[in-house]
């Protein structure tokens, strides 16, 4: 047993948390209140390599491990979770993705420009009426000449409006495909900002394909082969959210206890108070176990190993201890927490979600339970 | 771009900020093996170093430090930063060297390095000395200017603003020379992670006081011209008041307290 981080993976955790305190966290309310997404502070992560951690040096990448990233993640969240969120989808539900299937072309078109940042990667699989059944999606892909035409509506994608690249899944005789997309090409329109309950900094919008050309040479891994890409990236991603919701549930746990520390009533600190202590001592342990979760799932992708059930059971666990921690968090500061005066309330609001994307906790009992239960890792697509 | 010089950039591991400050009562030395950091105002007269190679890339910048081994990994950060290389004097026989002793160490590495320019923080943020520098440039018999807020190579010279209580001194220097900075300089840059990444393949080379030819009486407490006594909790602040708001009730108690006294 090793619970040490390297050197390398500790100076990038100080880094990263280091620039979060000074350039988010005096921001985060201001980004939370105004909707707005921070174009600066990415070019700012960018600069730094912080749009790359994991994708390799020759491509333009920092070269550090999956962990490395996962602690990246987790600091930028514990300062703000839509920062978070942003770089979560651009790593490792775009260029990983890209870097995985890809083929020699399409890694070296197309992840240098992600890697440094200059513009984001997207991931559009969802639509209306295609959630966890993600493999009921209507959006089509026709072969047209030696490429194909895609027509169809994604909703909820992250980093679209933003995005140089993006992931889209479109259903191809004989099964789903995935293209790999570019912004600005002809027929590609961005729609609708969605206003959502939190991650007010990162940007949510829906994707309207009216008849878009895409080279042959677009196509991303084997045609009818694009579902098993969308699931394998899911794999690696929930483990990247999770690391989101450890971000959250430790701002949450830092802003009680330094409240419970503070605020007096009775005549003394409230953290005199075993009520107060009792939910302390819960928060606190709940992270840990949470964090050594996520932490293990992501020290067995570094090591090559299976990591499903692993990062399923990291982001189940950890996506829940969010929403906890931040509901006892504004539990602890009483009505002050329910006021936008604290963030306890943001981080409320914040944590909801990872309980949603990226495979609701619905999803990921499913994915464990196959697991141990020695069942097929998840049924076959039925076509719609 | 600028013709390339040799900066050297004098650094010390401090506690970290969060770690706990103790001091031994055995040794009335200050506990260093809690986590260590690089001290901050050093980060300034490195930041500066790093400026000037940016504009003249084949500037080299070598980190000098006097410290157990186990600081390199503190020193490493400054690697990730951009310097080139790490010098660390760690020797046994260094240990509890006063000013004196250690200005012997570091002069006789700068001497082995023999940079154009050797840039410090203004102080150490454990020892709060802001002196060191003075002694260093001293015993080296160059030039010196402190509290620099602005630094400038020209033909063989450096210029500076000397911040100053009322305002600025323009002050010029031949290399070598040496220059404290203040930290109203600069802000340091963070290391980017490919800094990170590269650093441990930059040398640090841990020097003894053997390598430097310094004899070891001159280093560590047998070289110290100082020994500390004692040392005592500063005097407690005497009778303090506890005003508790109610209702806004405690901005009015402050406003008469304050009145009162006639400080408002």
């Amino acid at each position: 047993m090793e619970f040490e981080l390297s050197p390398e993976q500790r100076e990038i955790q100080t880094l990263t948390r280091e620039l979060a305190e000074a350039e988010i966290v005096p921001n985060a309310a201001a980004w939370d209140r105004e909707h707005r997404f921070p174009h600066e502070l990415i070019e700012k992560l960018a600069e730094l390599g912080l749009m790359g951690v994991c994708l390799p040096e020759d491509l333009g990448g920092a070269g550090a491990d999956f962990l490395s990233y996962i602690l990246v993640l987790e600091e930028l969240s514990r300062a703000d979770a839509g920062i978070g969120v942003t770089v979560a989808v651009h790593t490792s539900a775009a260029a990983l993705p890209i870097l995985k299937f890809g083929s020699d072309e399409q890694r070296e078109e197309l992840i240098p420009p992600l890697a440094r940042g200059e513009h984001l990667g997207a991931f559009a699989l969802t639509e209306s009426s295609s959630g966890s059944d993600a493999a009921s999606l209507q959006t089509r892909a026709e072969l047209e000449g030696d490429g194909w035409r895609l027509t169809g509506r994604k909703q909820w994608i992250t980093n679209s409006a933003h995005a140089g690249t993006i992931l889209v899944f479109a259903r191809s005789e004989p099964g789903i495909s995935c293209f790999l997309v570019d912004r600005d090409w002809e027929g590609v329109t961005v729609t609708g900002e969605h206003r959502k309950l939190g991650l007010h900094s990162s940007s949510t919008t829906d994707l309207v394909l009216d008849g878009v050309p895409v080279p042959a040479e677009r196509l991303l891994g084997e045609e009818g082969k694009g579902f098993r890409i969308a699931m394998a990236t899911l794999d690696g991603g929930r483990i990247g959210i999770a690391a989101q919701a450890v971000g959250i549930a430790q701002a949450a746990f830092e802003t009680a206890r330094a409240y419970a520390l503070e605020r007096r009533q009775f005549g003394r600190p409230i953290a005199d108070f075993g009520a107060i202590q009792a939910k302390l001592a819960d928060m606190a342990t709940e992270i840990d176990a949470a964090r050594l979760l996520v932490y293990r799932a992501a020290w067995l992708r570094d090591r090559g190993e299976p990591h499903g059930e692993a990062g399923a059971k990291a982001k189940l666990f950890a996506s829940a201890v969010a929403r906890r921690t931040s509901g006892e968090a504004i539990q602890v500061l009483g009505g002050y927490g329910y006021t936008k005066e604290f963030p306890a309330e943001r981080f409320y609001r914040d944590a909801k979600v990872t309980e949603i994307y990226e495979g609701t906790s619905e999803v990921q009992r499913l994915v464990i339970a196959r697991s141990v239960l020695g069942l097929a890792e998840r049924a076959v697509p039925t076509p719609a | 771009m600028l013709a390339p010089v040799k900066v050297a950039v004098c650094m010390k591991e401090v506690p970290a900020a969060a770690a706990p400050k103790r001091i031994d009562p055995g040794t009335k030395r200050l506990d260093r093996s809690v986590e260590g950091a690089l001290n901050d105002f050093d980060t300034h007269a490195l930041e500066e170093a790093l400026r000037l190679k940016d504009s003249a890339a084949e500037t080299e910048v070598v980190v000098v430090s006097m410290a157990p081994e186990r600081a390199s990994e503190s020193l490493r950060k400054a690697l990730a930063m951009g310097a080139d290389r790490v010098v660390l004097v760690s020797d046994e026989a260094a240990a509890g060297s006063d000013l004196v002793a250690t200005t012997a160490v570091l002069a006789a590495a700068l001497e082995r390095e023999s940079p154009d320019l050797t840039l410090f923080g203004q102080q150490a943020g454990d020892a709060d000395g802001a002196v060191l520098w003075a002694a260093i440039a001293d015993r080296l018999r160059l030039p010196m200017i402190s509290q620099a807020a602005s630094l400038e190579l020209q033909d063989g010279k450096v210029r500076s603003k000397r911040q100053t209580e009322f305002g600025y001194d323009v002050l010029e220097a031949p290399l070598p020379c040496v220059v404290a900075v203040s930290d109203a300089i600069n802000d340091p840059r963070y290391p980017s992670l490919k800094g990170i990444m590269g650093a441990k393949k930059k040398p640090q080379d841990v020097v003894s006081l053997a390598d430097l030819g310094v004899e070891p009486g001159r280093a560590g407490e047998a070289g110290s011209r100082t020994a500390v006594l004692a040392l005592a909790e500063p005097p407690s602040r005497g009778d303090s008041r506890r005003i508790e708001d109610d209702g806004g009730s405690a901005a009015t108690e402050i406003l008469s307290y304050l009145t009162e006294r006639k400080l408002l």
